[in-house]
């Protein structure tokens, strides 16, 4: 007898496999409807935006659009010396173009960009080219001013050949791509944004490091206190916690500023003297403070969940066997809290590597971070491109922690209030 | 937590400095809140405490600044609130409905790629703020929904789904499916189901992860610079322009206000988190 006789049948007379699966891919295709109306919703409000993040930053079309023929013409000459005629020939006939169009104005604004100078020279140009006569533009062209005579100005026009550049990540990282196309950091008095990356990472880290040596403690007390009084504690994580984060970074600042509460304390105890009350707001101190304050529940939670799960009888038995409380505590109790310690440090520093708000307040001109380069970026100069460069580039570097926390916690795990 | 008695010296000392560090946490935690509540009862104009007020003189205290908020002329926090309210309460359902439903899904043991939708549903609330406040007003700069209320609402849903889904699969790692299947295998269909089994059990979950959806929105303000024009202005946005412009008093009292919010949202959440884990009990 073969195997297929024995085959089990359903009352249809299908064999139970088949019909298993299919029911199983039912199942499956049930599960996925459920999830698929907020999966679509998000890949195209959320996911594809960011998409569109990428494309903005590295975009350069404007330029590669403006001066075709230019570009075209360009395309044999080796950018060792002065162009040909028809190069001359080629940008004019697009420069009368654009002048017609009345986009001459983009054009240096976005050669600008490039090199300094190409401002006044395209003003220039626009004046003169009106009573220009046919043919000989190299000449006619090369006397408007010295600078179209200067071939570092023509190896700027044809670098913004290329429909997508990576020049805006470059400048994120105070780095250009000079004349003869190599990469190089700029003047070191210019370097703005590598400052604020470090102090983004710098005051991240400090303030994870603040939340975790003061959490520590208190989430143990919680974790240890009898339920009703440890219920009363945790009252004073969590009503924090919900509590508007433009009302505590309110309250830093009613406390923290010259003639706060803070100062008044210090005065009055004789620690200053009443005319030399110290800056504590508007500077980096103001963004510690408050920011460890601020974060501060989103490390005792992770801490406390853990915590609560370590028996208090292991503690013991690390001491009945000789240990002292401190080596039982080490080496017993410390490393079960582990997980929660990294749960808790890298809600921790994602969230404070982003932060915006408080600093903006509270923070001043030494106390600000990335965050507020990029809305600056948004909101005043326009340059959305830059900032979503910049903002790209913050996303790697939280994505990567992220990816880290995934792996040492698992996303399932963060556990919330 | 009494120490036995024959506790030693050097260890006694340390549990009680011990005990000290921990009520400097709580303290630190804690007291910024209570400045603001005294603070805005003053009858001056300045946020530090007067020497009236410190000697309890009953003429340095007034309900002036909260008439201000209320009566004040040019006053903006009435429209503030009033959107600030409209907004929070449309994400939240919006939230609500989409995560739930999601979370049914994904709480399912034959769902399809796991991880890596889970890692996309959540992904607002792990991706910093500016970065989502970006992304966002390049879509609804688009969509032509920037500076409507439209655009705001949905905006906050997709930050607030991420909260509804976390609390509702939370839930459900704990519920007992045979429950349902005793409802299928009764005749009930699966609408009437989840109606009236599966919804009334998952209820605190839904309304704890509605909360935070709730509160996310309300304090919402990254976003809302973005996409908010003059008359999608929030309490939040009031709040942020007061604070970078002047500290008035005013703003204090709309703080006190937000506080006693906030304490009551606390309230309902602990309430309901305790009726979850007690129901849990029940079914293990």
């Amino acid at each position: 007898m073969s195997s297929e006789t024995q085959k089990i049948l359903t009352t249809d007379g299908i064999p139970l496999e088949v019909s298993l699966k299919k029911a199983e891919r039912r199942n499956k295709i049930k599960a996925f409807l459920l999830v698929a109306p907020l999966l679509l919703f998000l890949i195209i409000t959320y996911v594809f935006p960011i998409g569109d993040m990428l494309l903005r930053s590295i975009d350069d079309k404007m330029v590669t659009e403006m001066l075709p023929k230019t570009f075209k013409a360009m395309e044999k000459w080796d950018g060792k010396e002065l162009p040909e005629e028809e190069v001359f020939e080629a940008f004019y006939l697009d420069f009368r173009k654009l002048v017609d169009e009345k986009r001459e104005g983009k054009l240096s604004t976005q050669l600008n960009y490039t090199k300094n100078g190409f401002k006044s020279i395209i003003k220039k140009l626009r004046r003169k080219s009106k009573n220009f006569e046919e043919g000989n533009y190299k000449e006619q062209i090369m006397s408007v001013h010295k600078r179209w005579a200067n071939i570092e100005y023509w190896q700027a026009i044809k670098r913004r050949a290329p429909a997508i550049t990576g020049q805006k990540y470059l400048k994120g990282m105070d780095m250009y791509q000079n004349e003869s196309g190599e990469i190089v950091s700029v003047a070191e008095d210019r370097r703005i944004h590598r400052i604020l990356w470090l102090r983004t990472l710098e005051i991240a880290f400090f303030v994870t490091l603040f939340c975790f040596l003061m959490a520590y403690p208190i989430a143990h007390l919680l974790a240890t206190l009898p339920m009703k009084y440890s219920n009363l504690l945790m009252i004073c994580v969590l009503l924090p916690f919900w509590t508007s984060l433009l009302v505590r970074t309110a309250s830093w600042m009613i406390l923290l500023q010259q003639q706060g509460v803070v100062n008044d304390f210090f005065v009055g105890i004789g620690l200053v003297a009443d005319d030399a009350r110290p800056e504590m707001m508007y500077n980096k101190t103001g963004t510690y403070v408050a920011m460890t304050q601020i974060l501060l529940p989103f490390m005792v939670l992770p801490l406390y969940s853990v915590m609560k799960t370590i028996s208090p009888s292991l503690m013991r038995a690390g001491k009945s066997l000789g240990g002292t409380p401190i080596v039982a505590f080490w080496k017993v109790y410390f490393p079960l809290t582990i997980p929660g310690i990294g749960a808790g440090c890298l809600l921790c520093f994602i969230l404070a590597i982003g932060y915006y708000i408080t600093p903006a307040l509270v923070g001043g001109a030494s106390g600000t971070l990335i965050s507020n380069q990029i809305a600056f970026h948004m909101k005043s100069t326009l340059d959305w491109s830059f900032a979503s460069a910049m903002g790209l580039m913050l996303l790697t570097g939280v994505l990567a922690i992220y990816w880290v926390y995934n792996k040492l916690v698992g996303i399932d795990n963060i556990k919330l209030g | 937590m009494a120490l036995p008695k024959h506790t030693e010296l050097h260890y006694r000392i340390w549990h009680y400095f011990y005990l000290f560090i921990c009520g400097s946490v709580f303290f630190f935690l804690i007291a910024p809140l209570f400045v603001i509540f005294p603070l805005s009862f003053n009858a001056e104009e300045f946020l530090s405490f007067s020497d009236g007020m410190k000697s309890l003189d009953p003429d340095a205290f007034s309900l002036r600044w909260y008439k201000d908020m209320i009566y004040g002329t040019k006053n903006p926090w009435g429209l503030a609130a009033k959107n600030s309210f409209i907004i929070a309460i449309f994400a939240t359902i919006g939230s609500v409905l989409l995560g739930t439903v999601a979370a049914l899904g994904l709480s399912s043991r034959h769902m399809p790629y796991k991880g890596i939708i889970m890692a996309v549903l959540i992904s607002p609330m792990i991706v910093p703020l500016i970065i989502s406040g970006v992304a966002i007003f390049f879509f609804m700069a688009k969509a032509g929904l920037a500076a409507t209320h439209t655009g705001i609402v949905l905006a906050h849903i997709i930050l607030g789904t991420p909260f509804v889904v976390i609390t509702v699969t939370a839930t459900l790692s704990g519920f007992d499916h045979s429950v349902t299947r005793a409802a299928a295998s009764l005749g009930s269909n699966p609408v009437n189901t989840f109606m009236k089994i599966t919804l009334p059990l998952i209820l605190p979950g839904v309304i704890s992860g509605g909360l935070f959806a709730f509160v996310t929105s309300f304090d919402e303000v990254v976003v809302v610079l973005f996409l908010a024009g003059l008359e999608n202005t929030t309490i939040p946005i009031q709040m942020w322009t007061g604070l970078r412009e002047q500290l008035s008093p005013t703003i204090l009292a709309v703080a006190t206000c937000l506080i006693i919010l906030s304490t009551l949202i606390l309230v309902t959440a602990e309430l309901l988190r305790r009726r979850s884990e007690r129901l849990r009990g029940i079914n293990r």
